[in-house]
């Protein structure tokens, strides 16, 4: 973390993310463009969407957004637009194509996995349990048991 | 040297006597690695035990060692590389002690005294260990600190000198001068280190070839206190990001963040899964896996911080000696520990049985939560590396990735924390369980459906957080109202053991975290407008007026503070002073966001730039429940107090006996 405000505030001038002039009059528009924007990266900061960027690229950026909406693109062709123009670096979420399936299918895989293998133990174990009775001590459960009651 | 008077002499001193402490340290590390493995290969006991004063003295040259370069940052004696980069003579105290961490060389010397600080307390402490696990398990931890001091002395020297002593340093990056960040790197490495002793523990009992009930009990402290550390050093730093950063972030999913969120998840997963192990020897190899990983996610981190590979694959080269090492290191400790447990894992025979639904099962679940959420937020974090170099494709995974990757796993586990934390050992039944939870969840769906319909349209994240925060903490209290038997017995209630309270303040603290991001996220507003002086403007029920916009100087920066009083119901409540600063030494700007903080939400203001009509930029946000992230923290970090608190683990840690009272732990 410490890294990133020291990146970002080298390149940061003392300007707050969105500033008042960009706000657009129709509020349906600009909560769209917001709702965008958050998914943006700013290509010079680190990890940063250019709604919370205070750099002067991303306020282009958000500007170049708002023109597309405005001049009628929907999300995605206004999105599709800027990826464009700056490749798929500019996406916070990545995309489900290609390779990057590999990301999304990770987490889910890994749990079926997971769960299999726990299922796989589980049952092992109550039948493990069916088999002892298991109602006896082992011999060291006894011996523990002597030794508490001995206490 | 430019130095003069006694007491530069005697800084110069202090400095170099802490350098050569350092070196001791290292040289005695190496000793106590080797002579106590040896000895408890060949059961000699007089190799074993030398293990504990070599642990203490250990601890006391690190200590030393850091004292001295505590004292060159407070005396700031700019014949240091290090004091010159990060300190100014002009520089508030506190923070001149805590710029001592606030750089690469210094951070790393406290995590070796860290390592040191646990190694003497487990030798100091560690009475009632079997004298061979004890001589191996400070050993291992000795190991450990053989790795750091090596890293220390040969690439990354605090004590570094400098030619030619410049007369005053380059200040300390003005972000980093605030008291919850002059805390937050001691606690993130206090719990990352303290995973170091469940690693060490874990592989002393590879070694020994022996897991059992004990050694859980043992464990179990370690991990504990680990967590405890990790959740308030992560909790400090996202608060700093709060109310520093000028627009109220407290969680970016920043490689760095996740660094320190990854070891929290699995000491997470390692503190349940070695209560299985604690009180019905089950998952022990699973136990032992998860804590040689969970130290290796705290080496990670540290590698990642340091080598900045994962900002940007080109960083690296700027760094390599660094991140190179740091990397031996990880393979080393950590290839070797896995190695050793295929080897050995063979033999830890699990004992316990136990059915299909059952505590020992929900706290698989739990354990399979936890591990896979991690394995996604690291997949996550790694992907833009593994796609540069492997497709050559140029890509970047943020924050909605992991919030739409990481979250069903915690929404999966708040669902089913409360019925897993009801069910008894060994055999129970799903639907008592939960019909015991009945009146929870009826009252976490009321609440849920109340704050649908009042919010009109808005998103369902903030009712979902609200049933999920309410289910958790509900089902807390029933399940501790239920340890007394039922009967309304409160003086019952008071002799729970700590571990029951513990259990159920931190899953408390869970659900209220839950609960206040998901109502923060959804219920936010904000405002973004050109202020006139004297013109008052409204946002949600406060009405704000810009009075006036002043110059003010500080000890080592400038201030435009900006006076904006805060009207309700048309009564005056506070005046905020929301500030921009800059800091010429370090040539830095930064913003001071002004917030006022109240109980179910902050009203958060921030001053930009002046407009060419003499009006201000002003965002102002109202946070509701921003408090309750934090205040949940708190809770969980109680909750592993109380839970550590635990007469048993004092007893296993060999204390004398005291007579049993109260109810006995499950």
């Amino acid at each position: 973390m410490k890294r990133l405000l020291i990146v970002l505030l080298l390149i940061a001038s003392p300007t707050l993310a969105v500033q008042p002039d960009e706000v657009l009059d129709d509020p349906a528009l600009e909560a769209r463009a917001r709702d965008i924007s958050t998914g943006l990266r700013c290509l010079v900061c680190r990890n940063e969407s250019i709604d919370e960027s205070n750099a002067e690229l991303a306020r282009d950026l958000r500007i170049l957004l708002r023109e597309r909406l405005v001049a009628g693109d929907t999300d995605q062709e206004a999105v599709e637009f800027i990826v464009d123009r700056y490749g798929e670096y500019v996406l916070l979420k990545p995309t489900t194509t290609g390779a990057n399936l590999m990301l999304w299918l990770a987490g889910p895989i890994m749990l079926l996995i997971a769960a299999g293998v726990g299922w796989n133990f589980l049952r092992k174990r109550s039948q493990h349990q069916n088999a002892v009775h298991a109602d006896t001590l082992s011999e060291e459960e006894q011996e523990r048991l002597r030794r508490i009651l001995e206490d | 040297m430019a130095l003069t008077g006694p007491s530069k002499y005697s800084s110069v001193m202090i400095t170099e006597l802490g350098h050569f402490a350092l070196i001791l340290a290292f040289l005695v590390a190496i000793v106590q690695t080797v002579v106590p493995l040896i000895g408890a290969a060949n059961r000699w006991n007089g190799w074993m035990v030398f293990a504990e004063p070599a642990a203490v003295a250990q601890f006391l040259l690190t200590a030393f060692s850091f004292g001295a370069l505590v004292w060159a940052f407070v005396s700031s004696d700019f014949s240091l590389r290090i004091v010159v980069e990060n300190s100014h003579s002009a520089k508030p105290m506190l923070y001149k002690i805590s710029g001592t961490w606030g750089n690469h060389e210094g951070s790393m010397l406290l995590w070796v005294l860290i390592v040191t600080i646990f190694g003497a307390m487990a030798a100091v402490f560690g009475g009632g260990l079997p004298p061979t696990l004890k001589a191996r398990v400070l050993s291992v931890q000795s190991a450990i600190g053989v790795a750091f001091f090596a890293f220390i002395l040969f690439t990354s020297n605090p004590f570094d000198r400098l030619p030619v002593p410049p007369f005053d340093g380059r200040d300390l990056n003005p972000l980093l001068q605030d008291p919850g960040l002059a805390f937050h790197p001691p606690f993130l490495y206090l719990g990352y280190v303290g995973l170091s002793m469940a690693f060490s523990f874990a592989v002393a009992a590879l070694i020994e070839g022996r897991v059992d009930a004990a050694w859980g009990r043992w464990v179990r402290p370690w991990t504990l206190a680990a967590w405890i550390f990790l959740t308030i050093g992560i909790a400090l730093g996202s608060w700093w990001a709060y109310y520093e950063l000028g627009w109220g972030g407290f969680w970016f999913w920043d490689p760095v963040e996740n660094a320190s969120f990854m070891p929290w998840l699995l000491a997470a997963a390692l503190l349940h899964s070695a209560i299985v192990v604690e009180k019905r020897e089950a998952l022990k190899s699973w136990t032992i896996l998860l804590a040689i990983i969970a130290f290796g996610f705290s080496l990670i981190g540290t590698f990642i911080v340091r080598s900045g590979l994962l900002t940007s694959v080109h960083a690296f080269a700027s760094d390599p000696e660094r991140g190179v090492f740091i990397l031996v290191i990880l393979v080393v400790f950590i290839g070797g520990a896995l190695t050793l447990f295929a080897a050995r894992a063979q033999a830890m025979e699990a004992k316990g049985v136990f059915g299909m639904v059952s505590r020992e099962s929900a706290l698989i679940v739990n354990n399979l939560l936890l591990a896979v959420s991690c394995f996604v937020v690291f997949f996550g974090t790694l992907w833009p590396m593994i796609a540069e170099m492997a497709f050559d494709r140029k890509l970047s995974v943020g924050a909605p990735f992991f919030n739409a990757a990481f979250t069903p796993f915690m929404v999966a586990l708040g669902i089913v924390l409360p019925v897993g934390a009801m069910l008894p050992w060994k055999r129970g039944k799903l639907g008592k369980a939960a019909w015991s939870l009945r009146y929870a969840f009826v009252l976490a769906v009321a609440l849920a459906i109340l704050v649908w319909v009042m919010q009109t349209g808005r998103s369902a994240l903030g009712p979902v957080g609200l049933f999920l925060g309410a289910w958790i903490t509900f089902g807390a209290i029933v399940d501790l109202w239920s340890r007394t038997g039922r009967k309304g017995n409160l003086a019952r209630l008071f002799r729970l053991p700590g571990a029951d309270w513990g259990k159920a303040v931190a899953h408390t603290g869970l659900g209220v975290t839950i609960f206040a991001i998901a109502g923060l996220t959804a219920w936010e507003v904000e405002d973004i407008r050109v202020a006139q002086a004297g013109q008052p403007f409204e946002v949600g029920q406060f009405t704000l007026t810009l009075q006036d916009v002043r110059r003010v100087q500080g000890p080592n920066y400038f201030s435009t503070t900006a006076d904006v009083s805060v009207e309700q119901n048309g009564r005056q409540i506070t005046t905020l002073h929301p500030e921009k600063r800059d800091y010429p030494v370090a040539r830095m700007p930064t913003t001071e966001a002004a917030i006022d903080y109240r109980l179910l939400r902050d009203l958060y203001v921030v001053i930009g730039d002046q407009q060419a009509d003499g009006g201000w930029v002003m965002r102002t946000y109202i946070k509701p429940l921003a408090n309750w992230i934090w205040g949940g923290c708190i809770l969980m970090a109680l909750g592993g107090a109380l839970s550590l608190s635990d007469r048993r683990f004092r007893v296993a840690a060999g204390a004398r006996k005291t007579p049993a009272s109260g109810v006995p732990a499950e």
